[in-house]
């Protein structure tokens, strides 16, 4: 029985659009009316990450991947539901006591170029976090602690002394890594990590990742729109639309029998290298606006199989036979 | 006779202290109504190679020696003014981000007009319906009134779809489209390809794929080039390259994709990362990176040579080749 790490429920993160405040006045049915309007970039999710899994999010621009990340770093604060770490509820923290879960949790970002401080050198980068949770080591022991992480990620420990500029982005992005593990978290997020690394480099960072949590036990939550990828290295698989999570599956199931409609539309699409001629599952329309929140289920407009009771009900995640959940009036219905 | 040829192709961009060579010796083909890609990681020239075709090299680049004929019409010496006829007329480009491309503060239908009119004598109503036409064509639901809003009104999906509609106006003879797909997702990215394909099949027009990703090459090119390092190191039909690579970067980068191995095996790397144009390595280019790599690929560059239907530029092959030659030989 594999023991939950995260757990995460009934997540909703509003943001406020920024509307001036005459800008929200309306004229509706002959009078005026005041309305500020909020993008509902997570409406309701319900997760949990295991220790040592990786748990793959995927999903398309806008559906609220990042924010579930940021939320869940204690990056934005969440506007409904709980996070808890182990045991502690951990989304109402103030700085201080959020403090011991920084060097538990750390994150990898999507861009090497831009979250690596470009005026730090690679050792002022990583001597920064391990120092300030560990203000009892001696120099020379965080020296040595540096030049052993630099090692393990592949980089050698004589080129410390450079900025990132001097490196290549497969090499940032080591760099940025090491940095997570610097202060020995248990958690990872990474937030697309791989989508700015070209395909041959994808595949050094990607099996960096692997051997790290074999070595460490670590949990990751892996954010990424490629599912070639996810196919490869998750345990699980969360497929987000619009601020909800529509199906959660064992990454073999999910990518043997989909369920969800979107599911299925999406793994459809893929590029693959094969010959095969299928035709993609073809969407109709595109992503609603995450502007008030849709009633109903948030696939409704571009679903094949929607009924009046889409349109009306929000569907919840049902478990299915295969250790898979589902958030689908027809498949619940039989219709699917 | 070929629709274009580009040959011996040299563009090099021209810095304070020393000549950066970003294309060397680039030579391929393209018939009427062929679709081909341009297959390579960042840093390898693909786009260069898109962007010199219609000469839209900016400074410090240039096209230092070679040809590029479009029929018999050589691009490389002629000036603005004949240029820019050939541009959008015969030959049109996609770019990566649509919203680059449009101008934010016209409008769709202003500058559908404009392109048009540009290139012919014909009336603004005349183009009106031309551009609705094409709006049409490219499965835009409503074209009319999307004729008079703004770029920003519109999604990323349906913004390519107006740039593959502005390309179609004035039914050229090439589109080059660089990374057209790669700021959309998945699904639209699906359908963005499925209109490209079945647009260059109905109209016979020949397409230019610059693209980094194999699984998109491979549902719409009939052939591909695979570029490293500013050279064209493999060519073929784009099946034949997948099934069988001959160079072992091209291996290497098949390799590397992640439904190449089993779930959770570790990934089949390629050491090392795309050298820089003012870091280039002597001889072979890849040989830092290849596993095979002998004294020979240090200091010579290979020449591009047939194997089978494809061509490659690598010694491992060559030297294979000559081998079955001399079996053959004394076998006879």
């Amino acid at each position: 029985m594999p023991t939950p790490l995260i757990q995460i429920s009934g997540l909703e993160k509003a943001f406020p659009t920024n509307e001036s405040w005459l800008g929200q006045w309306r004229f509706q049915h002959g009078k005026l009316k005041r309305r500020k309007d909020s993008v509902h970039a997570l409406n309701g999710v319900n997760l949990t990450i295991n220790q040592g899994e990786t748990l793959c999010v995927v999903g398309e621009t806008g559906c609220g991947k990042s924010t579930l990340a940021r939320v869940i770093m204690g990056l934005t604060q969440p506007s409904a539901g709980e996070i808890h770490y182990l045991d502690q509820r951990i989304d109402q923290l103030n700085n201080r006591q959020r403090m011991v879960f920084r060097r538990r949790m750390q994150m990898v970002f999507q861009n090497p170029y831009a979250s690596l401080n470009p005026r730090m050198t690679v050792y002022q980068t990583l001597s920064e976090p391990i120092s300030f949770h560990n203000p009892q080591l001696s120099t020379s022991q965080v020296d040595e602690q540096i030049d052993a992480l630099l090692e393990s990620v592949g980089i050698s420990a004589s080129s410390s002394d450079r900025y990132p500029h001097e490196f290549s982005g497969g090499q940032r992005q080591r760099i940025s890594l090491a940095r997570a593990l610097s202060v020995e978290p248990d958690f990872i997020v990474a937030d697309e990590p791989l989508s700015a690394l070209d395909v041959s480099v994808q595949a050094q960072v990607l099996n960096l990742m692997m051997d790290k949590q074999e070595e460490r036990n670590l949990s990751y939550l892996f954010i990424t729109h490629d599912l070639a990828v996810v196919e490869h290295f998750a345990t699980r698989v969360a497929v987000m639309y619009l601020g909800r999570v529509c199906e959660l599956a064992p990454t073999r199931t999910l990518f043997s029998a989909p369920k969800h409609p979107y599911t299925k539309a999406l793994l459809s699409a893929i590029p693959r290298l094969d010959t095969n001629t299928a035709q993609p599952i073809r969407l109709i329309g595109e992503v609603p606006t995450p502007i008030n929140k849709p009633v109903g289920c948030v696939f409704q407009a571009r679903c094949p199989y929607a009924n009046q009771r889409c349109y009306e009900q929000s569907p919840a995640m049902m478990m299915q036979g295969d250790a898979s959940s589902v958030a689908c009036h027809a498949i619940e219905e039989g219709r699917l | 006779m070929n629709l274009l040829s580009v040959s011996n192709l040299h563009v090099n961009f021209h810095m304070k202290e020393r000549e950066l060579a970003a294309l060397i010796d680039v030579s391929f083909t393209l018939n009427r109504g062929e679709r081909i890609a341009i297959v390579g990681e960042s840093g390898a020239g693909k786009s260069v190679l898109g962007f010199s075709i219609v000469n839209l090299i900016g400074k410090p680049g240039y096209i230092h020696s070679g040809s590029i004929k479009l029929e018999d019409k050589e691009l490389t010496s002629m000036n603005a003014r004949q240029l820019q006829a050939i541009r959008g007329k015969r030959i049109a480009m996609i770019f990566q981000d649509p919203m680059m491309t449009l101008n934010p503060v016209l409008t769709i239908g202003d500058q559908l007009v404009e392109a048009i009119r540009n290139h012919t004598k014909i009336s603004y109503k005349d183009a009106r319906s031309i551009a609705i036409e094409k709006l049409h064509h490219v499965q835009i639901a409503s074209p009319e009134k999307r004729f008079d809003q703004y770029p920003h009104e519109l999604s990323g999906g349906m913004r390519q779809r107006v740039i593959i509609a502005s390309v179609l106006l004035l039914n050229p003879d090439i589109i080059i489209a660089d990374e057209p797909t790669t700021a959309l997702d998945v699904t639209i990215q699906a359908e963005i390809l499925q209109l490209l394909l079945a647009i260059c099949r109905d109209n016979g027009v020949a397409l230019v794929l610059i693209s980094h990703d194999l699984g998109v090459v491979s549902k719409v090119a009939e052939r591909t080039l695979v570029m490293y390092a500013g050279q064209i190191v493999e060519e073929g039909p784009t099946l034949e390259i997948i099934n069988d690579p001959q160079h072992p970067y091209t291996q290497g980068l098949l390799n590397a994709l992640p439904q190449m191995t089993l779930p959770g095996q570790r990934l089949n790397q390629i050491q090392g990362s795309m050298p820089s144009l003012a870091e280039r390595p002597s001889g072979c280019a890849f040989h830092p990176r290849c596993p095979y790599a002998t004294q020979k690929c240090k200091q010579q560059q290979p020449d591009f040579i047939y194997s089978g239907v494809s061509s490659v530029a690598c010694f491992l092959v060559e030297d294979m080749l000559n081998e079955f030659a001399d079996h053959d030989q004394e076998a006879q």
